[in-house]
């Protein structure tokens, strides 16, 4: 089978359009000048401006990591841009009538419905195109709920005692390399709170696109949820194809007070790079979140895009009985590196948290699974599940697991279990028995085994994700 | 239906079958039986077109096509239908989507309109209950965790889920109790018709009392040694297979 799955198809990406939009970018560089050139941009405060120019210095001391198992030529940071905005939201529309009708195609074409009465019932969504924000839907509904879902620029200006409060809490400025970066240079992204006790009548959603040359995008969503309070979130992400390489270097905040739930949910679909490795995203993010007493916060994630990935959400479990759960499905495919995982970080007692992991190579591909569980000394009776599974396509792709488990409470009960499996010729031959293509044969595969994943992703996710793993499949098997 | 003149044809570097022909009409069963090792799945793997088994001589002609140019799905789709002797599992899948998206890829080759899953769980729920599998195997992964006999059961309701026109069952019977064995004939033999054919490949004449076969051939070494009708059984049963190689000898 190995030649059969080395050679199938491979049809284009699917998201990998380009929109003709005029826009306001910033030249390459980057110095404090840009800093405060994007803070001016955007009509910041004085104390915005100081927490970016102390995250901007604190950079400058700091080196690129190197640990992680991914290779790629030296990014030039002076090289790119860190501002484009798309021209028509100088005066930034009101309602989605004064909206670019290019950009409302854009997004479209991505199949994500802006338009309120089109929307999937009962989800928010938040878009930001390159660096800003371009509309947020359901925003009075949300309101009447005392929910805020806004632009994070927006909350700046109009809650600024909220984002003073957490911004930066759960992922310091000099957190690392790429969070410093973020934290000087980032542009926009989407602002959720949930008052105490509310449960978010609706899905929020916000998709990211990354769409002018040469630019770097680099969000930032912070998420509170108040004590007793429920919100699910869902991200999505594509860029257009280009031969270079484009940076994004998110930063995601999520706080969850006593008792409060957050599910964060991601399908990440950046352009992985042509089938020869050529252009593609360099994916660096870093996302956390903290859970008070009894809190609970789930990342779901399926990433079949970028060229590299670079990405471990977390949780830090400081509440007693909190808990933490992070399911992943990362897909990797042709030249794409993927070094994801996650750490769950135990300090209160009775804590518990569980990881389902699971990797599927394709192609040339590496993909890596890292992940720490660490049981600090007040943690006792802490608990952790970890399952890491690796489904390798063809003979010429890696996956690479690296646990790594510190304790220091011996009431702790840490269970591990890791297995690597191949699409068997005995499992593509039943199939196509049956009358399936080896296509359809290798996806049904492979969305069998992610399958425990899946089913934590919201409907029309899990949904969308089996289509993804198709797609991205595609040129995997023939 | 089926046509097989003078077919050699090698695993790997060996040659198994040696200068064999089979002739089937529609509405016919052909039992074969040989000893181990003769290639007898070896034939059900070469006519439904598994990777690493290749004709190198002769020709097969199945509903008036060349079946060996054909590919694996587009031969299944034609009707083709492989039991397994080994039915092999696919953790994650379930059996419900799996079947439907079978039986979808039929109906599409057949000119049909795909199923509503309303009506195709209807069909399959029937169906479940003709093999005597609780309609809860429908959920699980397909083979997953199933019992050598619930495997077979489960092979037997693919094939009434999918009516093909050539039905080949390798050793359908082996590991089944009485009762699971009735089920099986009982199965196949609500599907005889007379546009559908049988090979059952079995080591037992337990079955062929049963599923009646109208032909039996006796695979040895690579080729068929003899052939008969239904009572050849019955003599193989009393005599094995020996004098049969010295025959040929
Ligand atoms: N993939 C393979 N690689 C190497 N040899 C093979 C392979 N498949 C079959 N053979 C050989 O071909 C010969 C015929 O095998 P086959 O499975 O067709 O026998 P069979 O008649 O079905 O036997 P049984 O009654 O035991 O099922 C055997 O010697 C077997 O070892
Ligand atoms: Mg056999």
């Amino acid at each position: 089978m190995t030649e059969q799955v080395e050679s199938l198809i491979r049809k284009d990406y699917a998201a990998g359009f380009h929109s003709k939009i005029e826009s306001d970018t910033l030249a390459p560089g980057l110095d404090e000048d840009v800093v405060r050139f994007i803070s001016a941009k955007k009509e910041e405060p004085q104390w915005m401006l100081d927490w970016r120019l102390k995250a901007f210095r604190a950079w400058q001391e700091m080196e690129e990591p190197t640990w992680a198992h991914v290779h790629y030529p030296e990014i030039d940071f002076k090289a790119l841009s860190y501002y484009s905005a798309p021209k028509s939201m100088a005066d930034k529309p009101q309602s989605l009538d004064e909206v670019d009708p290019e950009l409302l195609a854009t997004y479209e074409k991505l199949g994500i419905p802006l338009h309120e009465q089109a929307t999937l019932a009962g989800v928010a969504v938040d878009a930001v195109f390159d660096s800003v924000s371009v509309v947020t839907t359901y925003r009075a509904k949300l309101e009447e709920a005392g929910v805020i879902f806004c632009p994070i620029s927006e909350a700046i200006k109009r809650f600024p005692e909220l984002v003073k409060k957490y911004l930066g809490s759960v992922v310091p400025q000099k957190d690392n390399f790429y969070a410093a970066l973020n934290s000087a240079v980032f542009s926009d992204g989407s602002f959720v709170y949930i008052p105490k006790g509310v449960r978010c009548p609706m899905e929020l959603s916000t998709y990211f696109r990354i769409n002018e040359m040469n630019t770097g995008q680099f969000e930032r969503t912070l998420i509170v949820a108040e004590e007793g309070s429920y919100v699910s979130y869902l991200e999505g992400c594509t860029a257009p194809m280009r031969d270079e390489n484009q940076l994004h270097a998110a930063v995601v905040e999520l706080v969850a007070l006593d008792d409060a739930q957050i599910k964060y949910s991601t399908v990440q679909n950046w352009y992985p790079g042509d089938k020869d490795g050529k252009g593609g995203i360099y994916n660096f993010v870093t996302k956390r979140g903290i859970c008070h007493k009894n809190a609970r916060i789930s990342w779901t994630q399926v990433e079949t895009g970028s060229a590299v990935t670079w990405k471990y959400p977390s949780c830090i479990l400081k509440g007693d009985n909190s808990v933490g759960e992070f399911y992943s499905v990362a897909l990797t495919n042709n030249f794409q590196q993927a070094d994801t995982g996650t750490k769950m970080i135990h300090l209160g007692k009775n804590t518990s948290s569980t990881i389902i992991a699971k990797g599927i190579s394709a192609g040339r591909s590496n993909s890596a699974y890292r992940g720490l569980v660490r049981i600090n000394a007040g943690a006792s009776g802490a608990r952790n599940f970890t399952q890491c599974d690796s489904l390798l396509i063809g003979d010429r792709c890696g996956a690479h697991t690296f646990p790594y488990i510190e304790s220091k409470n011996p009431t702790a009960v840490i269970e591990h279990e890791a297995t690597t499996s191949k699409v068997s010729d005995d499992q593509m031959f039943l199939c196509q028995q049956r009358g399936l293509d080896a296509e359809k044969a290798v996806s049904m595969i492979v969305n069998g085994f992610c399958r425990e994943v899946f089913k934590e992703l919201p409907m029309e996710f899990a949904v969308e994700a089996g289509k993804l793993l198709e797609v991205s499949l595609e040129g995997s098997v023939g | 239906m089926l046509d097989i003149r003078n077919l050699n044809a090698r695993v790997e570097e060996t040659e198994i079958l040696r200068n064999l022909s089979l002739n089937i009409k529609p509405g016919e069963i052909h039992a074969i039986m040989g000893p181990n090792g003769a290639g007898k799945s070896t034939l059900g793997n070469i006519l439904s077109g598994r990777p690493g088994y290749e004709a190198t001589s002769g020709e097969i002609e199945f509903n008036g096509k060349n079946l060996l140019e054909m590919d694996i799905e587009e031969r299944a789709r034609e009707g083709l239908f492989l039991a397994f002797q080994y039915p092999v599992e696919i953790p994650g899948v379930s059996n419900m989507e799996f079947l439907k998206a079978s039986v979808d890829a039929r109906r599409k080759h057949l000119g049909q309109p795909e199923l509503s899953s309303f009506d195709f769980m209807k069909i399959a729920r029937e169906t479940s209950k003709r093999v005597s599998l609780d309609a809860a195997f429908l959920k699980r992964g397909v083979n997953e965790g199933f019992s050598g006999g619930e495997k077979k059961r489960n092979e037997i309701m693919q094939m009434m889920l999918l009516e093909p026109s050539l039905c080949i069952l390798d050793e359908t019977d082996s590991g089944l109790d009485i009762d699971a064995l009735q089920v099986v004939a009982a199965g196949v033999n609500s599907m005889r018709s007379p546009e559908r054919s049988f090979i059952v490949v079995t080591h037992y004449q337990r079955l062929l009392d049963f599923i009646v076969p109208d032909y039996v051939h006796v695979l040895a070494g690579g080729r068929i040694v003899k052939s008969g009708g239904k009572e050849l059984a019955l003599e193989l049963e009393a005599k094995g297979y020996s004098w049969l190689e010295d025959e040929v000898a």
